[in-house]
């Protein structure tokens, strides 16, 4: 049954920037776009299993730090090598401060 | 130990990912990430530049070459084109398949592809080999780039300064891949869905190879290829030179790259050519760092890290004697002391790395 969580506050996340957020054993990445949107997603790479919060984000990409391969945040598509299976996204929503994920 | 089994098909590669030294986590210096991020940014600037100068360099000397043909003073020219030709293509290959030396990714693709072109490795296969690279960097059945492997073959070794074994496997290897595709062996680090990716490139390198082998005998003269395929062969000593001291006489199947990955300080034209790549640890330790923030990068992290060599020729000083030596014990490798502060190795990471050290050593 899905539910909302929350993942942080708006201002933990500097903009064009993300942090790591684990919850119930699943690890999730937290992504504040260049405009001030919010974004989740999985938090480990799909082609090896690293984290994406070291990595680096420019624009809307994500860029993993182990072989820079590269994703869309807001779809999950994989842009880059070595990187071909798209990232799992997860729905966001904002509510004041406080930004919360809809996990399964 | 036994003898190390460097097929990426062996027994080696299958035991590293029974044990988990394959795919593991490796160590990193802390950075705080305000620090690392500032590092990580792109830009087009420095890489535009760069290339400005080794393009229109390699032009001017080409030119020169070719309009001095015929005479001794063309030999300097082509010397000179030769290393930008045969070595740089290597650290631009290098830096490009990272995504990192641009800001846009149209022109680390295009910089990419001439790169693998005149360093002939199929820019398909290998953006995936270098991958596996970073992921088990010298773990032994798994990396397939170890460049200097135990017990040394110094023959080979020797050839690679003149691209010899390189281009032996590199031709035969094209054909091979132009008409059925990867090899099997490549087939275990690149994905199936791009196969045909690696035929392809193959293709239009045969193509190339094969117009250039026309004007030769067209013109029945080697000048052709004197600009392009020869100067693999001699330029190509620069990037062995450098490329060597990347890893060699250090330790294999660690999962900390201070003690498997070498920094040396180069003069200028030595870092123009290579990229800053003579920062190698810290390279293998934050691969989203260009190369040009690598400098900085060093002075961020260096207290963490064993002292860098101070020269090149150091740097052979300190290896040589270390691969000698691996030709009688395999098992032998240099251990760099860390700076008072830094973070100890991780001996319970690297038993069985570690376990049997020099001081086991047998006498020279
Ligand atoms: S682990 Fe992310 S690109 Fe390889």
């Amino acid at each position: 049954m899905p539910q909302w969580i929350r993942a942080c506050a708006t201002g933990d996340v500097e903009e064009e920037d993300l942090i790591r957020f684990d919850h119930g054993g699943a690890t999730y990445a937290i992504y504040h776009s260049p405009e001030g949107r919010f974004y989740a997603t999985a938090g480990l790479c799909t082609h090896e299993n690293v984290h994406l919060c070291d990595g680096l984000v420019m624009g809307h990409l994500i860029e993993c730090p182990k072989h820079n391969g590269q994703f869309d945040y807001r779809t999950g598509a994989a842009k880059r090598a070595p990187v071909c299976v798209d990232l799992r996204t997860y729905p966001v929503k904002v509510d004041g401060s406080d930004v919360f994920i809809e996990v399964p | 130990m036994a003898r190390r089994e460097y097929s990426l098909l062996g027994p080696d590669g299958a035991r590293a990912v029974e044990t988990g030294l394959a795919a593991a986590e490796w160590y990193h210096t802390d950075v705080p990430r305000k620090v690392m991020k500032e590092l990580m940014q792109r830009s087009d600037q420095p890489a535009i530049r760069d290339t400005i100068l080794l393009y229109g360099c390699m032009v001017g000397f080409a030119a020169g070459g070719i309009a001095l043909w015929g005479t001794w003073w063309c030999v300097p020219f082509w010397l000179a084109y030769g290393v930008l030709y045969g070595s740089a293509s290597d650290s631009r290959w290098h830096e490009c398949g990272h995504g990192t030396a641009f800001k846009t990714a149209w022109m680390n693709n295009a910089v990419y592809e001439i790169a693998s072109f005149m360093i002939m490795r199929n820019s398909a296969t290998w953006r995936w080999s270098h991958a596996r690279h970073h992921t088990d960097t010298y773990i032994v059945g798994r990396d397939p780039e170890i460049a200097i492997m135990r017990p040394p073959a110094f023959v080979k070794l020797i050839g690679s300064f003149f691209g010899i074994p390189e281009v032996i496997d590199f031709f035969p290897r094209m054909i091979r891949n132009s008409l059925s595709g990867p090899t099997a062996e490549e087939r275990t680090f690149v994905p199936q869905s791009e196969w045909g990716k690696v035929q392809r490139v193959a293709l239009i390198y045969t193509a190339i190879y094969a117009a250039t082998l026309a004007a030769a005998i067209g013109m029945q003269s080697i000048l052709p290829l004197m600009v392009v395929g020869l100067p693999r062969i001699y330029g190509a000593w620069h990037h062995v030179m450098t490329g060597v001291l990347q890893h060699g006489g250090l330790a294999d199947n660690v999962i900390d790259h201070r003690l498997n990955s070498r920094t040396v300080y180069m003069n200028p034209v030595s870092r123009f050519v290579y990229w800053n790549m003579n920062y190698h640890v810290e390279h293998h330790m934050f691969p989203m760092v260009p190369y040009h923030a690598l400098p900085r990068l060093h002075e961020a992290i260096k207290h963490d890290l064993p002292a860098p060599n101070r020269s090149i020729v150091e740097a052979f000083a300190e290896m040589w004697p270390a691969l000698r030596r691996q030709l009688a014990y395999e098992d032998y490798f240099l251990r760099r002391d860390l700076p008072a502060g830094a973070k100890p190795y991780r001996e319970d990471f690297h038993r069985a790395a570690l376990g049997d050290m020099p001081d086991a050593l047998p006498a020279e």
